[in-house]
């Protein structure tokens, strides 16, 4: 029993976050919301040159074969810089679904190794998400019908853009005619993707989150150390110090809910469903909480476009209903507890 | 990451499940905020003792059975999970325990270790006075040694001493410089409850019992072999017990998940009614998702704990996360209960409704006890997040 992570974990997650420090400041983000597709193929192009593309493809297709509980350190700095881009769902939860596919697809090896080197952009039109994320700029789209998944290329569909308050998201209404030539699976094979895809979708949203939550926790912490009002630091007073001790608390107790998570779903534990779910619920609470006491300590300054807490904030808004929302996320933990001779208590923390 | 259990802790699981399958007590034993009922929790110790099972984490020399802390979560899932008894020691078996065995020396661990694993003895907290609680700083009573340096002289007043109205014996901070001011002069004394001098008057609790007392000193000699650590450093050792207190030990998930579990039974049972009221169905998920939280991040740092890692002020979430749990947990059993959630034990009607009322109570202190949440929210925004004082 160990639920820690490896030194080796631990400092790609420390890569990671310096990488992005510098290729993803909040400059950057700025100059990429004000552009007309939202996203730069440069930043793109230095994710790939850095391996993150490749990291959940199988190591046979050019890739590093990382599992999910990788995946939970790596969202968490994709939330932490907020990066306006789709890597999360190319190379993770499209990643997965491709993976999964069986041997000999038409194109499955072709897709994930491109998926590698960083030359394609998928999205994923899961039926959770009314809106799809990123399809404009995508070259792929993996749209259900039913049970059935297709891919379909993105000249197939049609596409309405619906805009969000979060300015690096990209939100449309996808509309397209399913048809046997992009067909990939169906049936109950369909079903196990979609179910699958779903939870990898909900994992990534929940690291993401908890990620904001830190960056606005981070945020707020260094902004009342150095505003000053009747003469003192505003962080000296206790009314803000305990809207940032309790957004504090919230992140503590969050973060081991999703490590849990994800060695669920790496493992293929048959209570992964209520896990991840548990997980998106923990971390968007906290993401919020952080918005919440971030802007209120932040004062009227939080309210403006000018200081930084906006863009984390807007985007933990966003994604909290982003792969299911937390009454979605609630019924499924309901289902799994509340179901007669449900294993709850001492002692299944860890035993199914 | 690996979440399976060794087979040696699987073993272990086993051994205590079969255990306590084989000796926990028939009947539920008395309040121990009673005299008849802190007796029975003794015999119960006592057996525990027996069998090895008081103190698992404490070396076997000193009473334990020198299991790690992954063992010891599993002896409290098993412990708490079976229902069995609360732990009527825990002031000097979590609190004082450990920190004998920190700064205690060899003599006095062999003198108090084993009698307090076993419950010979048992302990009483002497921190708080009538002016110093969250100031604790504050402390007036004194410990003046004696010309010859054999023993202290002892004079003031403690307060909310939990179970202080049938303990043997209190630890807690008195000042043995008087000319000092806040945590400096302050000594961290043993001091037997049967000495002359010491007079106890109990303080009734919500629930009518003697849960706590306050005790009074006048000229009581305590020997200079019970201070533990050196002269004027007992502030040093009291916030290292407090640490202990806010932090892991004191009170395990297991407690918490079994809480959880009963109230997803009680709200099953009363569905029809609770769910007039769809905010109790969510806190009702709650209470699984957010023990099991708790319990993930035990397990958390424990694990960091055997890496080298030592826990610092993110402790003091544990204090605020656990206390706010549980009181929310027993607020929702009232609600379910509802017009028969006011019943206290003696009401024939009252059934299982009275063991929720008692816990309720007992949650409300929840928050105030082991630093107050407030305290706690300050340490956090000072000690973890760096804002200024």
């Amino acid at each position: 029993m160990d639920f820690t992570f490896t030194d080796d974990q631990l400092a790609f997650r420390e890569a990671v976050s310096r990488f992005l420090m510098t290729e993803a400041a909040p400059e950057m983000l700025r100059e990429i919301w004000d552009t007309d597709i939202g996203r730069s193929p440069e930043l793109r192009k230095s994710l790939a040159e850095q391996g993150l593309t490749a990291l959940s493809v199988p190591e046979n297709c050019c890739g590093l074969g990382m599992d999910d509980v990788a995946w939970a350190l790596m969202t968490q700095e994709l939330g932490y810089y907020a990066i306006p881009d789709s890597l999360a769902d190319v190379a993770y939860v499209a990643a997965g679904l491709i993976t999964a596919l069986p041997a000999g697809t038409a194109e499955r090896e072709a897709w994930l190794v491109r998926i590698a080197e960083g030359s394609i952009r998928i999205a994923v039109g899961h039926p959770v998400n009314p809106l799809v994320a990123d399809a404009n700029p995508a070259d792929l789209l993996l749209l259900a019908h039913g049970d059935e998944v297709h891919a379909v290329p993105r000249a197939q569909v049609e596409i309405e853009a619906n805009a969000s308050i979060d300015l690096s998201r990209r939100l449309a209404r996808v509309r397209w005619t399913p048809a046997t030539a992009s067909l990939i699976a169906d049936g109950e094979a369909g079903r196990a993707l979609w179910a699958q895809t779903l939870n990898r979708g909900a994992l990534s949203t929940a690291g993401q989150l908890l990620g904001l939550a830190q960056r606005m926790l981070d945020l707020s912490v260094d902004y009342v150390a150095q505003r000053k009002q009747f003469g003192k630091p505003i962080g000296s007073f206790q009314a803000v110090k305990h809207h940032l001790a309790d957004v504090a608390t919230k992140i503590e107790f969050a973060k081991p809910v999703l490590y849990r998570a994800a060695y669920a779903l790496a493992h293929g534990e048959a209570g992964a469903d209520a896990r991840v779910s548990h997980a998106k619920l923990a971390c968007g609470e906290a993401a919020w909480l952080a918005a919440r006491h971030g802007i209120q300590v932040h004062g009227a300054m939080g309210y403006t476009w000018e200081v930084d807490l906006q863009m984390f904030m807007k985007r933990a808004w966003a994604l909290d209903a982003s792969w299911g929302d937390r009454g979605f996320h609630k019924s499924r933990v309901a289902d799994a507890i509340l179901v007669e001779g449900a294993a709850l208590g001492p002692g299944h923390t860890f035993e199914e | 990451m690996d979440l399976a259990y060794t087979p040696r802790q699987k073993a272990f699981r086993e051994e205590v499940r079969a255990w306590l399958a084989a000796n926990l007590p028939r009947e539920s034993l008395a309040s121990y905020d009673t005299r008849e009922g802190f007796e029975q929790h003794r015999e119960w110790e006592r057996k525990l003792f027996d069998a090895r099972l008081s103190m698992v984490i404490w070396p076997e020399a000193l009473g334990g059975r020198g299991c790690d802390l992954i063992e010891w979560l599993i002896f409290e899932e098993e412990y708490y999970g079976a229902g069995a008894p609360m732990r009527v020691n825990q002031n000097g078996q979590l609190l004082l325990g450990p920190t004998l065995i920190e700064f205690g020396t060899e003599a006095q661990k062999a003198r108090f270790l084993p009698r307090m694993a076993s419950s010979e003895d048992m302990w009483a907290q002497g921190w708080s006075e009538p002016n110093a609680g969250s100031d604790m700083a504050a402390i007036t009573s004194k410990a003046i040694l004696s010309a010859d340096g054999s023993h202290y002289v002892v004079n003031g007043q403690k307060t909310w001493s939990t179970r202080a109205s049938f303990a043997d014996w209190l630890f807690g901070l008195f000042r043995s410089d008087p000319g000092s001011s806040r945590h400096h002069g302050l000594s961290y004394l043993a001091v037997p409850l049967d000495a002359p001098g010491v007079t106890i008057r109990p303080i009734q609790a919500l629930n009518g019992k003697q849960a706590f007392a306050e005790i009074f000193f006048d000229d009581v000699k305590v020997p200079v072999e019970n201070r533990i650590g050196d002269e004027g450093q007992g502030w040093h050792v009291a916030m290292a017990t407090a640490g202990f207190e806010r932090g892991l030990l004191l009170r395990s998930p297991a407690r918490f998940q079994y809480t959880a579990r009963k109230l997803v039974e009680l709200y099953k049972a009363h569905r029809e009614v609770a769910d007039r009221d769809p905010s109790i169905r969510d806190a009702v998920i709650e209470a699984w998702t957010g023990t099991e939280a708790y319990a993930l991040s035990a397990y958390h740092t424990v694990g960091r704990l055997a890496k080298g890692a030592r826990i610092g002020a993110e402790a003091s979430t544990n204090k605020i996360y656990w206390s706010e749990l549980d009181l929310k947990m027993h607020e929702t059993a009232m609600r379910i209960l509802g017009p028969f959630a006011e019943l206290t034990g003696d009401a024939p009607e009252a059934v299982e409704a009275a063991r929720w009322l008692d816990g309720f109570l007992f949650a409300q202190a929840g928050p105030i006890y082991a630093g107050t949440n407030e305290i706690q929210r300050n340490i956090i925004a000072e000690r973890m997040l760096g804002l200024p004082k």
